[in-house]
C-alpha cells in the first residue's frame, strides 16, 4: 500500500468512523470491516477521480449514509442482535477464542471432578444412606475447593495465597470430621449449615485474588454471589425438568430410573456450582445483573408487608407468639432484608443523588429492625424458661450479627438521607462486615460442638 | 432525477442477484456496477447495500466468504447459489411482466389522441 503524507489523517478519520460504527449493537465487528472495505474502495475511486483524500473521505462517508440509518437497517435485518446473547465461546479464529475454549475445558473438568469426588467416599464403604451425617457435614468440601481452584487458575494466584487457601480447606476438612457426633446431633446439623458459609468467604478470598482487603473487590464478590445464586436456581430448574422427563420416559418403558437419578443427582448439583460460577464470570460485563433488578422489584412489596405487619400488631395488640421456631423466622426476615439492602447498594451509583428508593430502603430496614426488636424482647423474657440449646443459641447469635449490621446500616443511611455524609460509608460498612458472617459461622462450626458436648 | 425509495428498494434484490450471476464479487464492486448499468442515475445509499446482502445470504440466495483484497485487507466476497439463480429467474419474470405492461401503456399514451383520462365517477 502506498502511504503518502496525507494518508495518515485519513487513516485516523477512518479509525474514528469505524469506532463510532462499532458501538452500534446491531452492527458486528465483521460488518464494520465490510463497510470499512467499502469506504476505502469509494475513497480510492474518488481520489483517482482527482479529489483530495480528505474531500474523498467526506464524500465517501456521506454516500455511505447516516450511521443511525445504517444501524437501523442492520437492526431490521438482524433483530436478534438487539438481544444480548451470552457467547461463552467466541470464534476460535481470534486469540481470545482459544483462551475461552481452554477455560471451558478447565471448568468442565473441575465440574466433573466435583461430581466424581462426591462418589469417592462411597468406594471406601461410606454409603450415603447410612452416613447421612458425613455427607451433610462434607458436601461443601466436595465442590468449594475445586471452585477455589478455578479462581486460583483463572486469576493466576501466587503460591503464598494458594498455600493459605489449601490450609483453610484442610483445616475445615479436619474440623468437619474430627468431632464424635452422635446420631441426630444438633451441633452436627449446625456445623453442616454453617461450614459452607465460612468456606464461601474462603472462595471469596480466591475470587478477589489477593485484593480481599479491598472494599471494591469485596463488593464484586457480593455481586458474583448474588448472580451465582440466580444462575444456580435457573440451572436447578432446568435440571428438575430433565430429571422429571427422564423418570417419566423410563417409566413409560417399565424401567425405574429413580435409583440412577438419585445416585447422580448430588454430583450434578455440585458440578453445577462450578458451571454456574463460570457462566457468571463470563457474563459479568455482557448481560445486566439480575439480582439488583429483583431487588428493585421486591423491595416495595417487602416494605409494605412489614409496615402492614407492624401496624396490625400495634392495633390488634397481639404479641408475637413465642414458639421455638420464631427466631428462625425472624433470622430469615433479617437475611432477606439484608440481601435487599446489599444488592440495592451493590447496584447503586455512589454519586447519584438520593431518591425515593433510598427512602423506601430505609423504611424497609427500620421496620425490619422494629419487628425483630419486638421478637427479641419477647424471646429474651422467656429465654431462661426454654433453656439454651445449640439451635437457639445459633439462631440468637445469627440474629445479633444481622441486627448489628442492619442497625448501623440504618444509621448510616439516615445520615446519607439528611445530607450529612456521602453514600460511600454505607457501601464500605457492608463490605467491611462480610468477615463477621464468616467468623460467626466459624464459631458455630468449631466452638459449638465443644461447648455443647456434641449433642 | 431521484428514483423513489420504494422503487430503489424493490429493484435492489434483482439487481444484486443479477450482478452476482455475472461473477462473484464484493460490496463496493456491486455498487459500482449498479452505477455503470444505470449510467449513474440509480443512486443507493452505500450503507444500505449490506443489510440487503445479509438478507439474501440469510435466505440462502447468495453465499459470503472472507477473502483478501489486492491491498491485502480482508474483504467479503459474495457468490450466487442455485437457489439464488432460481430466485433471479423468478424476479426477472415478474419484472418483465411489469415492464411489458408499462411499455404497453407508454405506447398507448403516445398514440394520436394522447391520454384519455379515465372519467371520474359521479
Amino acid at each position: 500500500m502506498t502511504t503518502s503524507n496525507t494518508a495518515d489523517p485519513i487513516e485516523e478519520q477512518i479509525g474514528q468512523w469505524r469506532t463510532y460504527l462499532g458501538r452500534r449493537r446491531a452492527i458486528h465487528p465483521a460488518d464494520v470491516e465490510e463497510l470499512e472495505d467499502h469506504l476505502r474502495g469509494q475513497i480510492a475511486t474518488l481520489v483517482d477521480a482527482g479529489l483530495a483524500p480528505d474531500e474523498a473521505f467526506l464524500v465517501a462517508v456521506k454516500r455511505m449514509g447516516a450511521q443511525d440509518a445504517i444501524a437501523n437497517e442492520f437492526a431490521r435485518e438482524h433483530s436478534e442482535r438487539l438481544w444480548k446473547q451470552l457467547i461463552v465461546t467466541p470464534d476460535a479464529t481470534d486469540a481470545a477464542g482459544g483462551e475461552a475454549r481452554r477455560e471451558m475445558l478447565v471448568v468442565f473438568a473441575l465440574a466433573v471432578a466435583a461430581g466424581l469426588a462426591f462418589k469417592v467416599p462411597g468406594l471406601f464403604g461410606l454409603e450415603i444412606d447410612s452416613n447421612e451425617g458425613f455427607y451433610a457435614r462434607n458436601f461443601s468440601l466436595f465442590v468449594l475447593p475445586l471452585l477455589t481452584g478455578y479462581f486460583v487458575w483463572k486469576r493466576r494466584i501466587g503460591p503464598g495465597t494458594r498455600g493459605w487457601l489449601a490450609l483453610a480447606f484442610a483445616g475445615a476438612a479436619v474440623v468437619a470430621n474430627i468431632f464424635p457426633f452422635g446420631t441426630g446431633s444438633d451441633t452436627e446439623a449446625l456445623l453442616a449449615l454453617h461450614l459452607p458459609i465460612a468456606l464461601w468467604l474462603v472462595v471469596g478470598v480466591a475470587y478477589a485474588a489477593g485484593r480481599w482487603r479491598d472494599s471494591v473487590a469485596r463488593m464484586n464478590f457480593v455481586r458474583f454471589s448474588g448472580e451465582l445464586f440466580i444462575y444456580y436456581v435457573l440451572i436447578a430448574l432446568g435440571g428438575g425438568v430433565l430429571v422429571g422427563l427422564t423418570m417419566g420416559m423410563f417409566e413409560a418403558i417399565g424401567i425405574d430410573a429413580e435409583r440412577v437419578v438419585e445416585d447422580w443427582l448430588p454430583s450434578c448439583a455440585l458440578g453445577a456450582v462450578i458451571v454456574g460460577s463460570w457462566l457468571v464470570e463470563a457474563k459479568q460485563s455482557v448481560i445486566e445483573n439480575m439480582a439488583p433488578v429483583l431487588t428493585r422489584l421486591f423491595t416495595p412489596f417487602f416494605t409494605a408487608t412489614l409496615l402492614i405487619f407492624l401496624a396490625t400488631m400495634a392495633w390488634s395488640g397481639r404479641g408475637i407468639d413465642i414458639e421455638r421456631e420464631v427466631l428462625i423466622v425472624f433470622d430469615l426476615l433479617l437475611v432477606l432484608v439484608l440481601a435487599l439492602l446489599l444488592y440495592s447498594v451493590s447496584a447503586r451509583d455512589p454519586y447519584a443523588p438520593r431518591d425515593a428508593f433510598d427512602f423506601l430502603l430505609v423504611a424497609l430496614v427500620i421496620s425490619a429492625l422494629v419487628a425483630d426488636g419486638v421478637a427479641l424482647a419477647a424471646i429474651s423474657a422467656r429465654i431462661t424458661e426454654f433453656g439454651s440449646t445449640p439451635n437457639r443459641l445459633a439462631a440468637l447469635g445469627m440474629n445479633v450479627v444481622l441486627l448489628v449490621n442492619l442497625g448501623w446500616s440504618a444509621w448510616l443511611y439516615l445520615r446519607f438521607l439528611r445530607g450529612r455524609s456521602s453514600f460511600a460509608p454505607i457501601e464500605r460498612w457492608q463490605t467491611a462486615y462480610l468477615p463477621v458472617y464468616g467468623a460467626w459461622a466459624a464459631i458455630v462450626v468449631v466452638v459449638f460442638p465443644l461447648l455443647f458436648g456434641y449433642r | 432525477m431521484d428514483i423513489g425509495k420504494d422503487l430503489v428498494a424493490a429493484s435492489a434484490t434483482p439487481l444484486v442477484l443479477a450482478i452476482l450471476a455475472e461473477a462473484d464479487t464484493y460490496g463496493y464492486a456491486i455498487l459500482k456496477r449498479v452505477g455503470e448499468l444505470s449510467g449513474g442515475r440509480l443512486q443507493w445509499t452505500d450503507g444500505m447495500l449490506y443489510p440487503v446482502l445479509h438478507r439474501l445470504e440469510r435466505l440462502g440466495h447468495i453465499e459470503g466468504r472472507w477473502g483478501t483484497s489486492e491491498s491485502g485487507r480482508r474483504r467479503k466476497y459474495y457468490r450466487i447459489t442455485e437457489r439464488g439463480l432460481a430466485e433471479l429467474a423468478e424476479q426477472r419474470e415478474q419484472w418483465q411482466t411489469v415492464d411489458a405492461a408499462l411499455r404497453n401503456i407508454w405506447f398507448a399514451a403516445s398514440l394520436p389522441g394522447g391520454w384519455t383520462p379515465a372519467p371520474t365517477p359521479s
